[in-house]
């Protein structure tokens, strides 16, 4: 443990337990520090030699992934897995979802095996919310949804930057790229916003919501601002993070080509050092080495990425924990939406 | 309670033929502020640095379900157990199954030479077949009673308290 993060006011445990992870956007800072700091003991099983204990004996996690993933999927795996669930994988190719059954089926049928939980990866947006809505004794974490929110991946990102800088209110946090289309932007702007962090956002204005560009933004919180230019916005950041390009954007019309792209807002030396010094350089993955980001940033000094990876682990314990161990005691199954 | 823990810290090092290769793990969180309390008190009258460590024992509990989320905190040693002379130290002795768990909770970190118990309070009703090494103070409780030990780091205040809950079962 590099930071000391451990909470001496009992207040903090006062958050009602959750039965579903779907976004950040409705967690405060007490609810999300009381996340990071079970994630912080969860990280001291990982260093363990016996990487196990028995907390979730006898649960079983449904791990649903109907998109590509490594290192989600298998962080919801090994989380389960240390905390002693059984953990079930479950993939589009190969399933009945294949054979054309719907998803509410697929579900249904596996709350029908007495599944306790269900981590679901889908290319369709709103995806986990049809499943909370529509399941009555199983607990649901959105492992991203389409174009809408990665809520695991916000937390281990507040977690990085919580155990590097401490304290997030009032830093600067650049988010570099495609952000229209970015699950993770979209969750780390609103969990950067309970932990009081000015993010702004930086990339070709074809890939920043309009509502931002334009200023007249209901859904965003104010603490959010868009400067294209990435020379200028990462003047003076605390945290640089940037997205992965998809390739094929720039077939859609939405970039000019990958040359241009990575001339204006690729992550390199030259750029980093207008940053604060020792500012920690973060990145979602996979990376497009060479693209978004130089190889030597990805691997330089102030790079998180691995680091991001090892706390996904301790975020995805933490959040198994809590639901399943506070099922009991949540508020209705449902959603409000 | 200043007392209590000068006699603890006394069978202690009575017990162990001095304080050498003993380390004090207290139970989060109450047993942690105790458990520094005897090191200091074996510190000052045995010359010797006893080792004081951590231990969260939720991830091994055996009735997650049954309460309220509880919240995890770390679990911090400060050297390996191994080949050690582990006392756990606890505020209240009751059940047994908090004792229980942070047995399993010590075996995964590795093969401690032999545990002991020390607890401030033991208030009876074990469900388990557990005992304590040495004991702060007996207090016979009924059911419907709690017993709060307070320490400064937590509740401001060095105090062993009954409550009476009425018509109440604490379970």
């Amino acid at each position: 443990m590099t930071t000391g993060t451990m909470p001496t006011v009992e207040a903090k445990t006062a958050t009602m337990p959750r039965r579903h992870v779907l976004d950040l956007d409705d967690f405060n800072k007490a609810e999300i520090e009381t996340i990071l700091d079970s994630a912080e003991a969860m990280r001291g099983v990982l260093g363990r030699d016996i990487k196990k204990v028995p907390a979730l004996r006898g649960k079983v996690v449904l791990v649903m992934f109907l998109e590509a993933s490594t290192r989600t999927r298998v962080s919801f795996e090994q989380a389960g897995k240390m905390l002693s669930a059984d953990v079930i994988n479950i993939s589009g190719s190969g399933s009945s979802a294949e054979k054309g059954e719907s998803l509410l089926n697929t579900a249904l049928t596996l709350q029908a095996m007495h599944a306790d939980l269900i981590v679901i990866r889908s290319p369709q947006s709103g995806a986990p919310y049809f499943l909370a809505r529509n399941l009555d004794s199983v607990s649901v974490i959105n492992a991203g949804d389409g174009t809408h929110a990665h809520p695991t991946q916000a937390l281990l990102d507040l977690m990085t930057m919580r155990r590097h800088i401490g304290d997030m209110a009032g830093k600067k946090v650049v988010i570099i790229g495609d952000v229209l289309h970015s699950r993770v932007a979209r969750s780390d702007i609103y969990g950067l916003a309970a932990v009081g962090a000015n993010v702004v956002l930086s990339g070709p204005p074809t890939m920043i919501p309009l509502e931002l560009l334009r200023g007249t933004s209901e859904h965003f919180p104010d603490s959010v601002t868009v400067e294209p230019n990435l020379d200028k916005a990462i003047e003076d950041a605390d945290v640089v993070m940037a997205l992965r390009i998809q390739k094929e954007r720039a077939a859609g019309g939405l970039l000019p080509s990958m040359r241009e792209y990575t001339r204006r807002w690729q992550v390199t030396d030259a750029r980093l050092a207008r940053a604060k010094p020792g500012a920690l350089v973060m990145h979602p993955g996979p990376m497009n080495e060479g693209i978004e980001i130089s190889s030597s940033i990805a691997h330089g000094p102030g790079s998180q990425i691995e680091e991001q990876v090892t706390n996904g682990v301790a975020i995805r314990m933490a959040l198994l924990y809590q639901t399943l161990a506070g099922a009991a005691h949540a508020g209705p199954m449902g959603v409000e939406l | 309670m200043r007392r209590v823990i000068g006699r603890m810290s006394h069978e202690i090092v009575e017990r162990n033929r001095g304080a050498d290769g003993v380390m004090l793990v207290g139970l989060q969180r109450r047993g942690v502020p105790i458990a520094q309390r005897i090191a200091a008190a074996i510190s000052e009258f045995e010359k010797v640095d006893v080792p004081v460590g951590a231990l969260d024992i939720n991830l091994y509990r055996d009735d997650l379900t049954s309460r309220p989320q509880p919240l995890v905190r770390p679990t911090e040693l400060p050297i390996s157990v191994e080949g050690l002379v582990v006392v756990l130290v606890d505020d209240v002795f009751y059940t047994g199954r908090t004792t229980r768990a942070a047995l399993n909770a010590l075996m995964d970190l590795g093969r401690p030479r032999q545990v002991q118990l020390a607890v401030m309070v033991d208030r009876g009703h074990r469900e388990l077949p557990i005992r304590a090494d040495y004991v702060g103070k007996n207090v016979p409780t009924a059911l419907n009673e709690e017993i709060q030990v307070r320490v400064t780091e937590f509740d401001g205040v060095e105090e062993v308290v009954l409550i009476e809950h009425e018509g109440e079962v604490l379970s």
